[in-house]
């Protein structure tokens, strides 16, 4: 690759993750853990949007871009932070009754001079990148039954990959591939049912006999209830070109009760290896059978090569809701280790041998039972905010959470015309007093090496520099800079909301390296200040507002773009 | 709250709760019989009707699907004033006194089914309605997974055409289910039209403080109490009238 193409890439960012590998690493190291307590704010731009933004700034050809949470606005901005141009896809409001968890958007993705995203109402949009003309449209999504999109599309071998959102509603999940030039679907793959739905053909060789058999994703069902069981797509999707596979995982299994759907529910709550090529799966892995907790396996999945006993291996790292960080072969699908980097009691740990999660039988769920500290809670150790990985330091920065639930006895509840009782659930800070921690870790020695306390649940996303600084924002909106060797808090800037989108770099026209994060508080854990819900109301938010009654005190809510660089 | 209202209340120096004198803005699902429609052809239109008229309130609608967090959407987003036909003790809301009582209820067509002891329940094919939400279930929902009654269960997603009431009925009157154990206001109703038999549900011993009986209120906003005692008041002056409204449309209730 010629030199000046080479740099032109550095300095840009294309994607969320950044790259296919999703190390969300920049190459840029003009700002350094030496000079970073001089950084300024350059300019802010504010969206008008009041809910939780959780996307990340791309940067390429010179603009930036950002989507909004709905209504889904994307605005293209030059690099003083000018409109270039504003685009409204008019999503149907409706979605936004629809939508569990906040009405977030996780990014748009710039390929090729067109900029993909999604909306919340279900449809892909491709946009010319310079004009924001409307290239085509791909209505994916059905409302009426539940189905949203949240997440931000990626772009391989001119297919736009794109999963829905959902699970709680009967939504059957799925992973489409469509056309980047036309927007037609090429193939589509269900997360359960039937092999040829599911595109499990004679390639799929997964690791662990769990997973071997035919049509699983019936079989491990009562019948019927794949149709509407949820492990819908709404998080990360990772690409490694040699082995030309995808990796994504896929949510948890809905919307019965776990009594009321024996088996292991697949192919939910687990991590799908697929040729980007044809769909057909290559490998399946389940984090969590039978799923009793809410834990989607929708998280991140970082690429790296590294030495484990011996021989550098291809691997799929990656901190997962259920308080494990998975070392997987990404070629096999063996889990090489699952270590706890959060305080559990759901589980007493992974058997290897089996791939197995050993549920502890005292924390399950039972109707009319009360159950204390369920750790880690519904949301998991961590959730959708994606961690950094610096191949300098060798570590992975993962934002997370540190917190338990106690589910109570019957609370009644109602919805359309039916009365109904739900475990009452209440979320609480774990061991420490602490909700959200920041931590470094080091994936072949499997421990962590540093880690920062958090008032909030860290929601925001990570960024990691080839300057040696890390970036993430807090939820009462704090902006960080730590080093990343030693996890020393280096710069801090208060924004005007807390901060749950995703920290990026790029260089800028003038050849500085700029620093960009949206805050703007909101998704399941702020949606007590961006949907201005009761604080009195524990159980709100499927229990997470217990968690977070003191965040109106902290912030307010509202969209801005911040950009930083050095003077 | 329309602007034109609210300057009238503070023109006359009024608590902004006392423009209800002159509209009563009320959230309702436009698909949702025999609770609520569009064509206010529901049970609830009704009532609502007859309470605004005794307020000397105007009764105005905004319609919205009853979808997850609708309390906040709507009430909470000042849509309107109140949602008709809520549990008595749904935190989410302040409520009135309940104006009915009704319970969870068999429908069945050739092939009756009135306990969960049946011994054959296990092999019939049974359908609820499925809420939609984490772990959660109806109580039904609970009761068929105690007795094991899990392989021949049907659910039914609230999301999607019609209400699930309608369509469970529905498939039980074309022989595709054998039963459903619905919510009885709406099974009652659709289950009258196709002549299928009716019988309440109680909760097998083992769940015996599970309930299957809801009292049903008025919602307001926590703190519209003023709002709350007045719908109390003009509930109590309507009773008679309420109770013959749901005589119309045969809504069981208990004690």
């Amino acid at each position: 690759m010629p030199a000046a193409r080479a740099d032109e890439a550095d300095g840009e960012w294309r994607m969320p993750a950044r790259d296919y590998a999703s190390t969300r690493y920049s190459p840029l190291a003009e700002i350094t853990a030496a000079n970073v307590r001089q950084l300024k704010e350059a300019w802010s731009f504010t969206t008008g949007v009041q809910a939780g933004h959780e996307a990340a700034p791309i940067f390429a050809g010179g603009l930036l871009y950002v989507v909004t949470p709905y209504p889904n606005h994307v605005f293209a901005l030059d690099t003083a932070g000018k409109q270039r141009w504003k685009y409204d896809p008019k999503p149907q409001p409706s979605s936004q009754g629809v939508a569990c968890c906040d009405v977030v958007n996780r990014g748009a993705v710039y390929d090729g001079g067109r900029l993909y995203f999604n909306t919340l109402d279900g449809n892909s949009i491709a946009l010319d990148a310079r004009t924001g003309k409307e290239l085509w449209r791909t209505k994916l999504g059905k409302i009426e039954l539940g189905e949203t999109i949240t997440m931000a599309p990626l772009v391989v071998k001119g297919k736009v990959l794109v999963g829905n959102s959902g699970a709680e509603l009967g939504v059957r999940g799925w992973l489409v591939a469509l056309d980047a030039k036309t927007g037609k679907p090429l193939w589509r793959a269900y997360s359960t049912g039937p092999d040829k739905e599911v595109l499990i053909g004679a390639g799929f060789k997964p690791f662990y006999g769990a997973e071997r058999g035919q049509d699983l994703g019936v079989k491990s069902w009562p019948p019927e209830a794949w149709k509407i069981g949820g492990g819908t797509v709404w998080g990360w999707i990772s690409y490694d070109p040699q082995l030309n596979l995808i990796y994504y995982g896929t949510g948890n299994p809905g919307p019965w009760n776990p009594e009321q759907r024996p088996g292991d529910n697949k192919w939910t709550a687990g991590l799908f290896a697929r040729d980007v090529d044809t769909g057909q799966a290559r490998w399946f892995y389940q984090f969590s059978p039978h799923d009793l907790h809410d834990y989607d396996a929708i998280n991140e999945n970082v690429l790296v090569d590294l030495p484990i006993g011996g021989a550098t291996r291809k691997l799929l790292v990656r901190p997962e809701r259920n308080g494990y960080v998975y070392v997987i072969d990404r070629a096999s699908g063996e889990v090489i280790s699952a270590t706890p980097f959060v305080h559990i009691t759901t589980s007493t740990g992974v058997d290897l041998k089996s791939g197995r999660l050993q549920y502890n039988p005292k924390t399950q769920p039972k109707p009319g039972r009360v159950v204390r500290d369920i750790c880690p809670a519904s949301p998991g150790a961590k959730d959708w905010q994606p961690a950094a990985w610096s191949p300098r330091t060798g570590l992975l920065y993962i934002p997370h959470q540190n917190l338990c639930q106690d589910a109570g006895t019957y609370e009644t509840s109602y919805i359309a015309g039916t009365p109904y009782v739900g475990a009452e659930v209440r979320m609480k800070p774990g061991p420490g007093g602490h909700r959200g921690e920041f931590s470094a870790w080091d994936p072949v020695a499997a421990q962590k090496r540093w880690s920062v306390k958090e008032n909030f649940p860290v929601w925001s996303g990570a960024l990691a520099t080839a300057g040696g600084v890390v970036f993430y924002g807090t939820m009462d909106g704090v902006f960080k800079a730590l080093d990343a060797n030693s996890g020393e808090v280096l710069w801090s800037f208060r924004t005007s909301s807390g901060i749950i989108g995703q920290p990026v770099s790029y260089r800028g026209a003038d050849g500085k390296q700029y620093i960009a994060v949206l805050s703007g508080v909101g998704g399941w854990a702020g949606t007590i200040v961006s949907g201005e819900i009761d604080a009195r109301d524990g159980s709100a938010a499927l229990g997470f507002v217990n968690a977070m009654r003191d965040l109106p005190k902290y912030t307010v809510k509202g969209g801005m773009l911040h950009v930083f660089a050095l003077p | 709250m329309s602007l034109r209202c609210l300057s009238v209340a503070l023109a006359l120096g009024l608590a902004p709760s006392f423009v209800l004198s002159t509209q009563l803005r009320v959230c309702a699902e436009p698909d949702n019989l025999p609770f609520s429609h569009a064509d206010q052809s529901g049970f609830e239109n009704r009532i609502a009707e007859v309470l605004a008229h005794d307020l000397g309130a105007k009764l105005v609608y905004s319609w919205q699907p009853q979808r997850r967090a609708f309390v906040r959407k709507t009430l909470g987003a000042g849509l309107c004033d109140a949602w008709m036909g809520v549990p008595a003790d749904f935190e989410r809301v302040l409520t009135t006194r309940p104006y009915y009582r009704s319970t969870y209820v068999f429908v069945y067509g050739k092939r009756p089914l009135r306990s969960f002891d049946d011994p054959q329940l296990a092999a019939l094919r049974v359908g609820v309605q499925l809420p939609g939400n984490d772990m959660a279930a109806t109580p039904p929902g609970h009761a068929l997974a105690l007795r094991g009654a899990v392989e021949n269960v049907v659910g039914f997603p609230v999301y999607g055409e019609h209400p699930a009431a309608q369509r469970i009925v529905e498939a039980v009157a074309k022989g595709e289910l054998d039963a459903g154990i619905v919510w009885g206001p709406a099974a009652a109703y659709f289950a009258r039209r196709r002549s299928l038999g009716v019988s309440e549900a109680t909760p097998p011993s083992a769940l015996a403080d599970l309930p299957f009986q809801f009292a049903i209120a008025i919602g307001v906003r926590r703190d519209a109490k003023e709002l709350r005692d007045a719908l109390d008041a003009a509930l109590a002056r309507r009773m008679s009238t309420v109770e013959r409204i749901l005589d119309d449309y045969a809504v069981p209730r208990t004690p």
